[in-house]
């Protein structure tokens, strides 16, 4: 790819069942939510990796719904290669995800949607 | 470069709210030129007498042109910073360089809100994060509920130390007769309250309310002939760490450490030597964060600082004498109001909740999700020399 469009491509890659981050030739960090230059450096060396989908729960809550809708879990999971995402671990109740948990990123469709959750690794 | 920040050249002579609670059929630039209007009479001044405007809305880009428009007046020099609710603190800090600059000579500071009584809830004024809104985040209680149960996980904050500060605010609340909510707040009714986002619930959250406050700047030699008992600004620092929450660095230190670090060596205090502090409590949490990220306690004893009614009324620091976003105020951006509350301690004209000589207060803004953090460290003429 000549010329990195954030947000469109990494959705793109999404689409074909790739959780991508972007990393610096230069520096060697990863970065995410992707960007056209590096944070602080501003480095415009930045190439599309594939993620790991390796994580920890950084911070985790539950967001509460009225009944008969069910609650739902909002997390910050650090990526094994430095950044860190807003997600959601699936697959055990929100109320059950904890801070320090080992997780693993899957790709979900959800409102015809390519999304990345996490569930325990 | 050494910080020039020109320490007491500046005070605020005027401070005022208008509207606190419900005020249906007025528009937000109503009632925020009823808090200027009063805020400039408290001075003796009139809208005719303002060559310096900062001003936001939630709802307008533009707010500080429709507002000069709506005074009838020119300003000079103009401000529509908008960084969120630290917004008026950055405005404040900017004005006393501009007055000491002879930039301007009168700078209104105001703002109005009339988001209760037209929508019920709180509007936003920002683009859903692409990299957020599949998670469907309940922004922005969500960024504040992820900080809490960081910093309850690391330091072992409990859900009762958050109570302390709901159950603080009430009673300040009660001792405030604009504050929206009086009625008597217990630990037990705290505890059972809904939750909203674990851990926070809906006695964590502060309220949706209209309401509308201003205050008015000028330079030091003029302060003293236009008010009683000025509060001069001795400091004013900010500091941007993010934008959404999932960039923020740590969840448990915010900008206030940086920032309060700077104001308060500008104005030469430290914490012991504070009277009063007014703080941004959009959440509980807020509360905690900031008092450690000021000094007045270690990072991570927060908690244990504000327990046993320690920043109630007649505890060992007085923390949101008004009843805070979470009793008095919330319209949206709460900034100015903790602003008008430490120039009226200073002043000396709150009432039944006015604390003994005050001499130094902290009136902080906090913007975003813990985003952009603003400190003022506002002192009496004792302070001055």
């Amino acid at each position: 790819m000549s010329e990195i469009k954030p947000e469109i491509d990494f959705f793109a890659f999404l689409e074909q069942g790739r959780f991508m981050i972007q990393r610096s030739r230069s520096s060697g960090s990863y970065v995410y939510y992707p960007r056209v230059a590096e944070p602080r450096t501003g480095a415009m060396d930045l190439e599309w990796v594939e993620a790991s989908g390796q994580g920890t729960v950084y911070s985790t809550i539950v967001v509460r719904q009225k009944p008969p809708t069910p609650n739902y879990n909002v997390a910050l999971i650090d990526l094994a290669e430095g950044p860190r995402m807003m997600s959601r671990v699936d697959g055990l109740p929100p109320e059950q995800v904890k801070i320090g948990m080992k997780v693993r990123a899957k790709i979900v469709r959800e409102n015809d949607k390519a999304v990345v959750v996490f569930e325990p690794a | 470069m050494k910080d020039l920040f020109p320490r007491g050249q500046t005070a605020i002579v005027g401070a005022a709210t208008y509207g606190i609670g419900e005020s249906p059929g007025f528009s937000n630039y109503d009632l925020a030129a009823h808090a200027a209007i009063r805020a400039l009479a408290q001075a003796g001044l009139k809208p005719s007498d303002v060559d310096g405007l900062g001003i936001v809305v939630m709802d307008e880009t533009l707010s500080a042109l429709n507002f000069a428009e709506y005074l009838g007046i020119n300003p000079r020099f103009t401000d529509n910073c908008r960084t969120g609710g630290s917004s008026f603190q950055i405005q404040a800090g900017i004005a006393a360089l501009a007055l000491a600059a002879g930039q301007c000579d009168v700078m209104l500071i105001v703002y109005g809100s009339n988001q209760k009584t037209s929508t019920g809830k709180l509007v936003s004024s920002s683009r859903p994060s692409p990299w957020e809104t599949p998670y469907k985040p309940m922004r922005p209680i969500s960024g504040y509920a992820l900080a809490a149960a960081r910093h309850m996980h690391q330091y072992g904050t409990t859900k009762q130390q958050l109570g302390e500060v709901a159950v603080a605010a009430r009673k300040w609340a009660q001792l405030n007769p604009d504050a929206t909510m009086r009625d008597e707040l217990t630990m037990e009714q705290y505890l059972a309250s809904r939750l909203v986002a674990d851990p926070l619930g809906v006695r964590d959250c502060c309220l949706v309310t209209d309401g509308a406050a201003a205050v008015v700047m000028v330079r030091a030699d003029r302060a003293k002939d236009l008010c009683a008992r000025p509060a001069y600004l001795l400091g004013a620092a900010a500091e941007t760490t993010h934008r959404e929450i999932a960039c923020m660095p740590d969840l448990t230190v915010t900008g206030v450490a940086a920032a309060s670090r700077r104001a308060f060596a500008q104005a030469g205090v430290k914490p012991a030597d504070v009277d009063v502090v007014e703080l941004y409590d959009a959440f509980t949490i807020n509360t905690i964060l900031f008092l450690e990220d000021m000094g007045f306690c270690a990072k991570g004893e927060g908690g244990a600082f504000v327990s046993g009614g320690r920043i109630a009324p007649g505890g060992v620091l007085p923390v949101n004498t008004n009843g805070g976003g979470l009793s008095c105020v919330h319209p949206g951006m709460y900034g100015l109001f903790t602003m008008v509350e430490a120039s009226q301690q200073i002043m000396g004209i709150c009432g039944q909740r006015q604390i003994a000589d005050v001499d130094v207060a902290i009136a902080q803004g906090n913007g975003g999700e813990l985003s952009s953090e603003a400190v003022l460290v506002l002192g009496s003429a004792a302070t001055l020399g």
